[in-house]
């Protein structure tokens, strides 16, 4: 098989999908992602996180950084194996377990390989690795560029765009919770009711983004 | 620890929602109907029975070292199950759960019952235990879908209760994003309160 036959297989547009590439289009996707259909406030995706790692900023950008890193990782390794695997075996209702498995093996991977060459990354995203095996939002942009028919290249921006805007949501509210340390909360509000309300403030203000998508 | 606090303790003492706050993504997602949090509660529900039994049964065989891999296959397994059975016999229902059926394979009150539980314990109290908690997550979504449902459209399980002049100018919010993270606050904040009358330390 010569390279561009093979290039031809592995980055075929799915059936459905838009056969061309438009600047357009892939600044429609980015917007969406980060914005309109934020994953954390508008798609509820990787809630656990957001509540868990959201009290200090240092952490809230690590979790971030790691995130985006290893969305992309999967979105590329799960859309690859599912066009390239399953549909011409016709095992597409494989997909779930196909896609948990790749994504459990890349933090894996990815966490060896950090901490081999990069020990200064690693120290800086290495906890927050395992815990993202279990980040709903990691499967959730995997099945979601599927459920949409993108192309390998509109589904690695839409997973970029859908990781700044689960750093952008966390990032804020971190900010919000660090202040919130010294404000004066009711007693029956304390700990979580009260970043929740936030959230709900925050994913208010998000709602004004809906008009941007056209 | 008796069969029958097994079944009981994740529906009210140990309930996964408001006690130990697991499992939020679907929980704040589909809770907006009643019909939707009722299928997703089985979905849930189905899902954790099987793999607490199987889990069960395998922990003498499964090696501890590839433990956590061992279970979400297996969680993954019942899930595809789920998702091929609705899509066959409850189409419009698994239209509108949508992405989060596949997503209960990363719902942490699964892997959680499966690695705190089920893994130390016999098949019958195992069994018992995602019962349990199944219920409890379902009567969770329940509680929270009914406020939003009524709120939002006026209906509990589609029956129109508010009437005619409410539907046409309902409380959106409530069902929109904003809605499940606002009224969510809500009630945490009201066992926030009910805790500290426990203890005696309300003012």
């Amino acid at each position: 098989m010569n390279p561009s036959m093979l290039m031809s297989v592995v980055v075929s547009v799915p059936e459905g999908g838009e056969p061309s590439f438009s600047i357009a289009k892939m600044m429609a996707i980015i917007v969406s992602a980060v914005f309109i259909n934020n994953f954390v406030l508008s798609r509820f995706l990787g809630i656990c996180p957001f509540l868990g790692v959201s009290k200090q900023l240092d952490s809230a950008v690590g979790m971030g950084a790691a995130v985006v890193f290893v969305m992309v990782l999967a979105t590329l390794g799960s859309w690859l194996i599912y066009y390239n695997m399953l549909v011409p075996s016709g095992l597409e209702y494989l997909r779930t377990i196909t896609f948990i498995i790749i994504i459990a093996s890349l933090v894996q991977l990815v966490e060896l390989v950090l901490q081999k060459f990069s020990p200064a990354l690693y120290d800086a995203l290495g906890i927050y690795l395992p815990l993202i095996t279990t980040n709903c939002a990691i499967l959730g942009v995997a099945v979601l560029n599927i459920d949409d028919k993108f192309s390998l290249g509109y589904s690695l921006i839409n997973s970029v765009g859908a990781g700044i805007g689960f750093t952008l949501a966390l990032v804020l509210m971190a900010g919000l919770r660090e202040r919130m340390e010294t404000a004066n909360v009711p007693a029956a509000l304390k700990g979580l009711p009260i970043a929740f309300l936030i959230a709900g403030a925050m994913s208010i203000a998000f709602l004004g983004f809906a008009g941007l998508g056209g | 620890m008796s069969l029958a606090q097994n079944f009981s303790r994740g529906i009210v003492k140990d309930n996964p929602i408001f006690k130990q706050v697991l499992g939020m993504c679907p929980f704040l997602a589909v809770t907006t109907s009643v019909e939707n949090a009722l299928g997703m509660g089985a979905a849930a529900t189905f899902v954790l029975v099987f793999s607490n039994f199987l889990v069960s049964l395998f922990r003498k065989v499964i090696p501890s070292k590839v433990r956590i891999p061992s279970y979400i296959v297996i969680i993954a397994t019942f899930v595809t199950l789920v998702d091929l059975l609705m899509n066959a016999y409850l189409p419009a229902l698994h239209q509108s759960l949508g992405i989060f059926i596949p997503l209960i394979v990363v719902n942490c009150i699964i892997l959680g019952r499966a690695e705190g539980f089920a893994n130390k314990n016999k098949v019958l109290p195992s069994v018992l235990d995602g019962i349990g908690m199944g219920l409890g997550f379902t009567l969770a979504m329940v509680v929270m879908a009914t406020f939003r449902e009524i709120l939002g459209n006026g209906s509990w399980l589609g029956f129109n209760l508010l009437g005619e002049s409410y539907q046409n100018q309902p409380l959106l919010i409530a069902i929109l994003a904003p809605g499940a993270f606002i009224i969510m606050a809500f009630i945490l904040g009201f066992f926030n309160i009910m805790e500290k009358r426990k203890r005696g330390g309300v003012k």
